[in-house]
C-alpha cells in the first residue's frame, strides 16, 4: 500500500490548499470582470471590441501554461514513475483543452470586427489550434489504453513531443507576417498596455491560474479515487471468496 | 431600461462580439468546473459504497 501513502498526503495538502485557492479565485475573477467591463477604459483604435482581452489573452496564457504543467508533470512521471505526476497530467488535459478551444473562439469574435475575418490561416492562429488537436490526441490516448500505466507513458511521450509547438506558438507573431498583433505584456522591455488596462488583466489572469489550480486538485482527487477503485475491483477479482467481485453497485448505475 | 445600462450592453455597438466572447470563456470555465465536481463526488460515493461492501478500513477523510 505504499502507493498510496503519497497520494493520502496530497489528499490532505489539497483539502488544505482548495479554499484558498476557490477565495483567490473567485475574488480575482469578480474584480477583474469589474475592472475589465467597468473601470476600464476603451481603447482609442479598438473601442469597446478591446474589452474581449480581458477573456482572451488570460485563456492564451492559459492555453499555453497548462501544455507547459502537462508536459513537466509527463516528464516526471516518464522519469521518476511518479503516479501522482501521471495523474496532475491526466487532470490538466481537459482544462487545458478548454482554455485553448476559449482562446481560439475568442479571437475569432475579436478577429472578425478587427481584422474583419473570423480566421486566418497564420502561424500564430493555426499553431494554437495545433495545441487544441494536441490536447484531444492526448485526451483520446488515455481513453484508448486501458491499463493506467501504458496509457501515461504513450501519453507522456505525445506530451513531451508537443512542447515544441510551444515556442511557436510564443513567437509565431514576431518570426511570421500576420494579422495577430505582437506581445504587449510578457515583452523583455516592459508592458506597452497601459495600466487602466494592465490591472484588471492581471486580475483576471490570476483568477483563471487560481480556478486552474482548485479544479486540477478537484480532478487528481477524482482520478485517485477511480484508481482505488480499479485496484479495489482487481484485487476482489483475484480473490476466491469474493461473490460480487464486479457488480454494479448503485453510484455506478446511476453514472452509466 | 435605464441609459446607463443600455449604453454598458451596447458596448459601443460591439456587443455582438463581446458578450459571447465573455459568455464562452466563462461557460467553459463552469461546465469543466461542475463536470469535474461530479466525478469527484460520483467517485469519492462509488469508493465508499466499495468499501463497505468489502469492509476495508478506509483512510479516513478524503478531500472533496
Amino acid at each position: 500500500m505504499h502507493r498510496f501513502a503519497n497520494p493520502a498526503r496530497f489528499a490532505r495538502l489539497s483539502a488544505r490548499a482548495l479554499p484558498w485557492a476557490w477565495a483567490v479565485a473567485g475574488l480575482a475573477l469578480g474584480s477583474g470582470l469589474v475592472g475589465g467591463l467597468l473601470l476600464a477604459p476603451a481603447d482609442y483604435q479598438q473601442g469597446d471590441s478591446v474589452r474581449i482581452m480581458f477573456v482572451h489573452v488570460p485563456s492564451a496564457w492559459m492555453a499555453m501554461f497548462v501544455y507547459a504543467f502537462m508536459a513537466a508533470a509527463s516528464a516526471v512521471g516518464l522519469i521518476w514513475r511518479h503516479a501522482l505526476a501521471d495523474i496532475a497530467a491526466k487532470a490538466a488535459a481537459p482544462l487545458g483543452a478548454g482554455f485553448t478551444f476559449a482562446a481560439l473562439a475568442t479571437g475569432s469574435l475579436w478577429g472578425q470586427p478587427m481584422w474583419g475575418t473570423w480566421w486566418v490561416w497564420d502561424a500564430r492562429l493555426t499553431s494554437v489550434l495545433v495545441l487544441f488537436f494536441l490536447y484531444l490526441g492526448y485526451i483520446a490516448l488515455w481513453q484508448a489504453i486501458e491499463d493506467p500505466g501504458k496509457a501515461a507513458r504513450a501519453a507522456a511521450i505525445l506530451a513531451l513531443v508537443g512542447v515544441v509547438n510551444l515556442p511557436i506558438i510564443k513567437f509565431s507573431v514576431d518570426w511570421w507576417n500576420t494579422l495577430h498583433q505582437p506581445a504587449s505584456v510578457l515583452r523583455l522591455a516592459g508592458p506597452t498596455i497601459h495600466s487602466s488596462m494592465l490591472w484588471p488583466l492581471l486580475l483576471m489572469a490570476v483568477g483563471f491560474k487560481a480556478y486552474f489550480v482548485a479544479v486540477l486538485l478537484l480532478r487528481m482527487h477524482a482520478e485517485l479515487n477511480w484508481r482505488r477503485i480499479r485496484a479495489l475491483r482487481l484485487t476482489a477479482g483475484e480473490s476466491t471468496d469474493s461473490s460480487h467481485g464486479f457488480a454494479t453497485l448503485p453510484a455506478e448505475r446511476a453514472s452509466l | 431600461m435605464p441609459e446607463g445600462l443600455r449604453e454598458f450592453l451596447a458596448m459601443g455597438g460591439y456587443w455582438p462580439y463581446v458578450w459571447p466572447s465573455f459568455a464562452i470563456a466563462l461557460g467553459i470555465m463552469l461546465w469543466l468546473l461542475l463536470a469535474s465536481l461530479g466525478e469527484a463526488r460520483r467517485s469519492q460515493r462509488l469508493l465508499a459504497e466499495l468499501r463497505a461492501l468489502r469492509s476495508e478500513p478506509g483512510e479516513g477523510g478524503d478531500a472533496t
